[in-house]
């Protein structure tokens, strides 16, 4: 199903108007630059020649949360950042997703204390979450793939 | 400074007929080192008995908590381990887990190692637990499946001797 179908020899391709857009949303999802620790570094890897995100369309990291479909979350979350990272999501524009990168994003790993979010899922909604103390660059475009899976099967009614 | 900038620029278009270093992901892969700690695994006996015994040093050498032991006692008839225990419940939280590999280094009976897996994303915090059948090593040819029955006074020894202790 999808922007694949052909008919006939024609060289027309059909599709639903709901495969199209959620292709489009895949195609150009542009993440937030979010780096709070060292997660930021695998984060910075990611984006850089070796693995290139913008394979799949993540041109840059933008620091401006309105101009930015994805926010990966990437690294421990504070109680006090807690306020400015829900601000920071609610400046981004509808559709937007939420990847908490590596252990202490989603549930704090190995930091289980006061002064720390018990994962971000506390502040904000998150989709995907990824394992790894960091994640490697390939955990993390895992990830992001999943999360590309994820939106392909969003349908109509769910649009915001 | 002409001259300058288009020797600038002379490099960069030297490097558009280089090959590319990037690594397309999802289709193809980079080995990881050979000690590279990924997702773990819980180990077998050629014979198919776990080598895991339920004593939980793993949970205790944790320092981020992400393991859950329990055992339980094992039958002559109804054996999954050798010696007197073996872990009726083991689970791993993947999203505590920070792949130090102390579980490793703690593991008396060398059940415990961390493999090269390491695709780990979820979209929700329970299904990253994973439970004792998700991590045990698969069954070889020659093994069979556990519990097993087996004659009594032939695994009593939960630790075994060992080529390379330590």
């Amino acid at each position: 199903m999808g922007a694949e179908q052909k008919l006939g020899n024609l060289g027309i391709v059909t599709t639903t108007l709901e495969s199209l857009v959620n292709w489009g949303r895949t195609g150009a999802m542009w993440p937030m630059l979010f780096g709070l620790a060292c997660c930021a570094m695998e984060m910075i890897a990611t984006q850089a020649a070796n693995y290139d995100v913008s394979r799949f369309g993540m041109e840059l990291m933008r620091a401006s949360p309105r101009q930015s479909d994805l926010m990966i979350v990437a690294g421990r979350v504070s109680r006090k950042m807690a306020p400015v990272l829900r601000r920071l999501y609610d400046q981004m524009p509808e559709p937007k997703w939420v990847l908490a990168m590596g252990d202490c994003a989603s549930c704090s790993g190995v930091f289980n204390n006061y002064a720390l979010v018990q994962g971000v899922d506390e502040v904000v909604p998150v989709d995907v979450y990824v394992a790894g103390c960091p994640p490697r660059p390939e955990a993390l475009i895992d990830g992001i793939m999943k999360l590309h899976e994820k939106v392909r099967g969003e349908s109509i009614t769910h649009w915001a | 400074m002409v001259i300058e900038i288009i020797k600038g620029l002379g490099t960069t278009f030297k490097h558009i007929f280089q090959p590319s270093v990037t690594v397309e992901y999802p289709d193809e892969k980079r080995p990881v080192r050979p000690r590279f700690k990924g997702r773990h695994v819980l180990k077998r006996y050629d014979n198919g008995l776990e080598k895991c015994i339920g004593c939980a040093l793993c949970a205790a050498a944790c320092p981020a908590d992400a393991i859950f032991v329990e055992s339980d006692e094992n039958r002559d008839s109804w054996r999954f381990s050798p010696g007197e225990r073996y872990a009726s419940v083991y689970e791993i939280n993947m999203l505590r887990c920070i792949f130090c590999g102390y579980c490793e280094d703690a593991c008396p009976t060398e059940a415990i190692v961390l493999e090269h897996d390491y695709e780990l994303s979820y979209y929700d915090r329970a299904s990253a637990i994973y439970t004792k059948e998700k991590l045990m090593d698969r069954l070889d040819d020659s093994g069979t499946a556990t519990p097993m029955q087996v004659d009594p006074g032939e695994f009593d020894r939960a630790i075994p001797d060992m080529q390379d202790p330590g």
